[in-house]
Formats: structure tokens, sequence, C-alpha cells
């Protein structure tokens, strides 16, 4: 088991609803932005301004009115109690902050004293409270354990989307110079270099040279891995942790045997090496759009057909349900193929047209459980029905494995629990959060593994995959645990031309 | 007391309308810049009219969240309804066929409603959760409308009111000329307390009526692939490139 300075929950058969303790999180805070480049390249002030406390009424102001979702979420809210017991952080953390709607109460108690009758005169009575520099750092802290994943959303009588509230929150501190290092420095990196990670194009380069390499040196067969490839047919983009971290590297390997086998041409862009839009976490249409403008300029520039994204969660929310508006409209692409389109759906597509040969025998000493991540669930879809965004997947690893096993269906599809890492508190700050938050889907992993004998859970989220690695042995299970749906594509696919002998060590995926 | 009351009414008409209607305008003016419908969403209009048609009459997404909630604040809200076309025919003078046959089930819907509205403050004090996220409001709120439901049953099970006298006075509204209201103490609190809540309607958590009609995540297409969606200020905002 990792070593925590904080308890870890232990796994129950079920996470019971825990009596509420007040302020247990109230010390954790992810680093505050120290470089004032980090903020000002993004748009907002250095650091903290003077004035914060009217910047603050100001910009809340300015958003209720730029955002129906957040001037209807504030007023509407009865405090019902049904999002309550909803949250993984409150499951995992005991914190009543941590409750969807006290996490909004944060919020609706400034927004009631400020901009309400009842709050302006009787604030007691509707719970309306003054904004103090305490207030700003409540939000700092409880905003950032969030993971923007719409839970609450879905249970919510009036569709109350605490991530709305949450983004808000966020672009409101970053209007003041209050903005998290997490988030904000690798945003700067995007629009810097083109990817989260901040690596640049010969890294890539070499990345995928050494990718073509191993595929042929494994298969026999040159599968490529093309890097700016003007006139290639279809841009892909996808999570900048594809191109080295485990076990995402074997999705992209997968990636580019599927599109082998299709026959297709395809390219990445060093430009827009990066699926993933940290722009959504903190809120900021401005940065959004910023950030999915280098894939239009990319597709333009490299003169593509399509466009399709690899395995990431909110990157795929971004692209499915954002792109077209921050950065459409995508006219000069191919009109026969969704804009963008996930690949799994390509994938999907090749294997209902009986284009791909798998041995599936190849995954046999796996079994396999689906994770869905939570914003591929609730905030996007694929294929042309609603909840293809749970059937695409779960066929393409049905069809590449012969063992799979769904979690309890309390913790899957639209009800899925979130990783407990995403909506930008994927860093090491906050490590705490993250382990408590994971505990639901932990303890339906667990569940599976002991009733189903499940020896690994997928995931196309390049978060999730991260978030696994990360918290898994807190609770005593194996880091490579996780692997990526298009690895076990990549496992069991029989390439045109493959040397039979040795072929997809399946066990690869414990490296 | 009798013109008091008329006055009274009218003023809590007017705020009633006039507040709500500057609500909806609020809500239908404000933009919403991103397709953000939780899914799986309907990916047409019609199946949208459905999903807020299922929301709005079953409550669709507190059911699946939690059974007792469901229970309570469906069965004072659905009784609550009855109730209130019961009530039509004290205000209208050619009493709708409907609105007849409804007011043997409007009666005993009092006691729904006000059963379900106990078991929700019962909920909020006991739930330790519910209990955290409530304000004064949030008790007041049901002690306002248990106290209404209660006065109601007063005067149709245990004393009676001299409602003709009552429909008199409200039809007399309409043209200015409002006859007396019987002197009866359940009436005397019915009515105010309808008021109060007619005037504080549109200031409070009750618009959660109108806004479940405006809620992005509820009432949206899921098609921003097929369709470009683009708010005014966001359209600004590419034009000023």
């Amino acid at each position: 088991m990792a070593k925590a300075d904080f308890e870890v929950p232990e796994l129950q058969e079920h996470v019971d609803v825990p009596a509420l303790e007040e302020g247990t999180m109230a010390h954790l805070k992810p680093f505050v932005v120290k470089n004032p480049d980090h903020n000002t390249d993004l748009g907002f002030p250095g650091e903290l301004v003077e004035d914060w406390h009217d910047k603050t009424l100001e910009k809340l102001d300015d958003l209720r009115h730029r955002y129906r979702s957040l001037q209807v979420y504030l007023d509407a809210c009865v405090k019902c109690g049904s999002c309550t017991d909803k949250c993984h952080y409150y499951l995992g953390t005991k914190d009543p902050k941590n409750m969807p709607v006290g996490r909004q109460d944060l919020l609706r108690k400034v927004y009631r004293r400020y901009f309400t009758f009842a709050g302006k005169f009787f604030p007691k009575l509707v719970g309306a409270e003054d904004l103090t520099r305490e207030t700003l750092d409540d939000w700092y802290s409880y905003y950032h354990q969030c993971s923007q994943c719409r839970r609450c959303s879905v249970f919510c009588p009036y569709g109350i989307d605490t991530a709305e509230i949450s983004m808000a929150a966020r672009e409101i501190l970053d209007s003041i110079g209050y903005g998290q290092k997490y988030c904000n420095e690798i945003i700067a990196k995007v629009h810097k270099v083109g990817n989260n990670l901040g690596l640049p194009g010969p890294a890539i380069l070499d990345t995928v040279q050494g990718l073509e390499e191993d595929v042929f040196d494994e298969t026999g067969v040159e599968v490529k891995y093309p890097l700016d490839v003007k006139g290639a047919d279809i841009l892909l983009v996808t999570p900048s942790a594809d191109f080295f971290a485990e076990p995402h590297v074997d999705g992209l390997i997968g990636y580019g045997k599927v599109f082998h086998e299709a026959g297709v041409s395809w390219t990445l862009s060093t430009t827009a090496s990066e699926a993933g839009n940290f722009g959504m976490f903190i809120g900021s249409y401005e940065n959004m759009r910023r950030v999915s403008m280098r894939i239009r300029k990319a597709a333009l520039e490299l003169g593509v057909k399509r466009i399709v994204f690899g395995e990431c969660g909110h990157a795929w929310r971004v692209a499915y349900a954002f792109l077209n508006t921050l950065a459409g409209p995508f006219d000069f692409l191919d009109p026969n193929y969704p804009v963008p389109q996930h690949i799994c759906e390509f994938t999907d597509d090749l294997i209902k047209k009986g284009k791909l040969n798998f041995d599936k025998s190849q995954n046999d000493d796996m079994t396999i459980t689906f994770h869905d991540s939570c914003n591929v669930a609730r905030a996007t879809r694929m294929g042309d029905k609603p909840g293809g965004q749970f059937e695409i997947p779960r066929n393409v690893i049905k069809s590449v494995c012969n063992n799979y096993v769904d979690m309890d269906h309390n913790t899957i599809g639209e009800r899925t629990f979130c990783c407990g890492g995403g909506g930008g508190l994927l860093t090491d700050d906050l490590m705490e959060i993250r382990v408590k938050g994971a505990l639901p889907r932990m303890t339906a992993l667990q569940n599976a593994i002991d009733e189903h004998g499940v020896t690994h859970v997928a995931a196309i989220c390049a978060i999730c995959k991260s978030q696994f690695t990360k918290v898994m042995p807190y609770y005593g299970l194996d880091m490579d645990q996780i692997v990526s749906v298009h690895q076990l594509v990549s496992n069991a696919i029989v390439l045109t031309g493959q040397k039979t002998e040795g072929a997809g060590e399946a066990a690869e995926a414990a490296g | 007391m009798s013109t008091l009351y008329a006055l009274l009414f009218i003023v809590a008409t007017l705020v009633l309308v006039i507040g709500l209607a500057l609500k909806i305008k609020q809500y239908a003016q404000t933009p919403a810049p991103l397709k953000i419908p939780t899914t799986p969403a309907p990916i047409t209009e019609a199946g949208v009219v459905m999903r807020l048609f299922r929301e709005v009459v079953f409550f669709e997404s507190l059911f699946k969240s939690t059974k007792w909630t469901w229970i309570f604040s469906w069965m004072f809200h659905m009784a609550l309804f009855a109730v209130l076309l019961r009530h039509l025919r004290y205000f209208i003078d050619d009493v709708w066929l409907p609105i007849e046959l409804i007011q043997p089930f409007g009666k005993y819907a009092g006691f729904a409603m006000v059963a379900g509205l106990g078991g929700l403050f019962l909920r909020r004090i006991f739930v330790d959760r519910v209990r955290y996220i409530s304000a004064p409001s949030d008790y007041l709120w049901l002690i306002i409308l248990i106290v209404i439901g209660m006065s109601g049953l007063m005067m149709s099970f245990v004393a009676h009111t001299d409602i003709v006298m009552v429909k008199q006075f409200f039809t007399g509204v309409y043209t200015f000329s409002w006859g007396e209201l019987p002197v009866n103490f359940p009436l005397i609190v019915h009515l105010l307390l309808v008021a109060l809540l007619m005037i504080l309607f549109p200031f409070s958590k009750l618009l959660h009526v109108p806004g479940i009609f405006f809620s992005p995540s509820r009432n949206q297409v899921d098609n921003p692939r097929e369709k470009r969606h683009l708010a005014p200020w966001a359209k600004a905002l590419e034009e000023q490139e």
C-alpha cells in the first residue's frame, strides 16, 4: 500500500452515506499560482488584486448575465437534499461543503447577499452572507475539490450542475488573481508549446518513431505513427499523456494499428498535440476557445478531412459538446463524418463492418470491467443514439476480450462515479482529496474483483488512467490494473501480414 | 378589513405576475453559451419536451435519487395542483366541468398535501445533511404551506366558512367592487398566508417553478456536432478578431 499522511478510507462492502463532519477538508488547498506569468498569459491579473471585494462581485454579476445556467442554478435550488449523498468527495470525506449543494451554497450565499432582495434585507433568514477574505479561501479550497463530474446534476430535480458553479467560482477567482497553479501553468504551456506536458515537437517525433520500431519488432508490420503530415485524411488529437505514460501509450499504439488496418492516412500534429482543454476546468470561455482554435488551425494547415479524438474524458466533452461552438464551423471537413469523431466510434464502426480481425484469446489473461469516465458519460454522446457513450466502448471491449463484466449498476452509466482526479485536481498537492474521492469507484471495483474475478479496469480517459495508476495502490490494488481500451484492441488485433509467433504479448499490460 | 384584504390581493397579484414576468424575461434573455445537457439527453426537440414533461409531472430525477423525498414532494405538489384546480371555482362564475368533477378529489387532496409537507419537514429536521443545508426560510416555507393547508382543511371539514360570500368578494375584486369577507379565523389566516406566498414567490426559492424550464442541463437538445450553437456574446467575441 502507498503511504499517506492522511487517513485512507477502508474499503467496505458498500459505501454508506456518512454522517457529516464539518471542516474535515478545510485545510486542503492546491498551490496558488506563484509565477505571475501563468496568470497574465491567460489574461488574468498576476496576483490577488487589492480591490478583490468589488472585483469579485463585478465578475459574479458579469457571469450571471452571460451564463443562464449560473443565474437559474443560483435561484432554483430548494435545498431538497437530493444531491447531498451523490458526490464521491462527500462520501469519501464527510465534509458537508463537499455535498453538491453545500459546495454551491458557498457561492449562492454571496449571490443572495448582494444580488437578491431577500438576501439584501433579510440575510439571516435566507442564509445570505457577506463576502470576506475567508469566503474567498473557502471558495479556493472547496471549488478545487470538485471534479466537475456532473453526477449531482443527474439527480437534481432541476438539473442544477455543480460543475457550472465550480467553473464560475474558479473564473471569478482567476479574474481577481487567485488562480490555481496546476491548471493555469498547464494552460500557459498549451498556449506556448501546444500540449499540457510542454513536450516539444522533436520529443513527440522521437516518441512516435520509437513506437513504429516497437510495433514493427512485435508484429513485423510497418505501422506508421505520422506527425505533421500534410494532406493526411485524419487529424488525430489525443491527450499528451498518450506519448509517454503507461497505460496511455499502449492506447496510442492501438489507435495506430486500427488506422493502419482501416487503410486511412492519418497524422498527429505538433501544435495540436493535446486533446485536453483545461480552459474548461477554470470556466474560462476565452481560454477554452484559444486552446480549441489550435485544433482548427492545425486541421486547416494540414489539410485534413476529418478530426478524431483519442481516449480522454473531459477532452471529449470539450470536443463533442463545445468544439463546434468554440472553433467551428467545420465546413471545410468531410461532411460524411461527425466532427469530431471519437476513436471508439471510429473503431466500433470498423468492427461492425467486419473490417478488423481479432484474436480475442490474446486478452484471455484478463477479466475486464469498464469505468465510465464521468464527462464522457454525462456530458457527451457517441454514435447517433443517446447512451451510445456507454454501448460503444463496451462493444469495442467485448469485441476484443472474452472476459468482460460490468461493475455494480449504480456505479456505471449515467450514475458512474468519477475516478476522483478530474476537473483540474490531478496534481500531487491534492492527493488527499483524490484518494478519498476515489472511494466509491474503488469500492465498486473491489466488489467486481471479489465477486467476478475482475483483474483489470479499462478506461477511455487520460485523467482516469493517471489517477487510477496513482490511487489504486492506496487501496491495496496494483497500479497496472488500469488499462486503455485501445490497449486491449492493440493486444487482440491481427494486422494484415502480421507474423504469427509471439504476436501481441497480452501481458504487456503489466509493463 | 375586507378592503384591506382586497388591496392586499391586488398588490399580491401584481407582485406575483410582474415579478415572475421579470424573472422569466431575465432567464429567457440570458444566453446559454455552451451545450450542456446532462446526457444521455434527447437528440430532438420533441424528446426535450418529453424529458421536461417527465421531470415536471413525475419528478424523474428526484425519483432516481431518493424515494422518500420523492414520495413526500410528489405527493405535496400533485395534491397542491389538485387543490389549486379545485379553488378555481371560487374565482370564476361559470365553473368548467373538469373543475366540477375534481371537487371531491380536490377536497381530500388537502390531506395529502399537508402529509407530504409534514414528511418534508421531518426530513429537513432529522436528516443531518438536509438540516445542514437548511436556512430558516426553508423551514418557514414549509410552515407557511402547512398552515395554509391546515386552515383550508379546517374550513372544508371543521368550521365551514360562508363560501358564497368569499366568492362574491373575490369576483368583486375584479371590478373593484368587493363585498364583505366573512369573519372567520381560519379564512383570515388562510388568505393572509396565500397573499404572503404570492408576494414572496418571485424573490424566493419558489423560482424553481420557472427555473426548471430554463435549466440548460434539462432543456437543451443533444446535437452539438450536428448544429453549431453560438451565443450572441460569443459571436461578438469572434468578430473582434
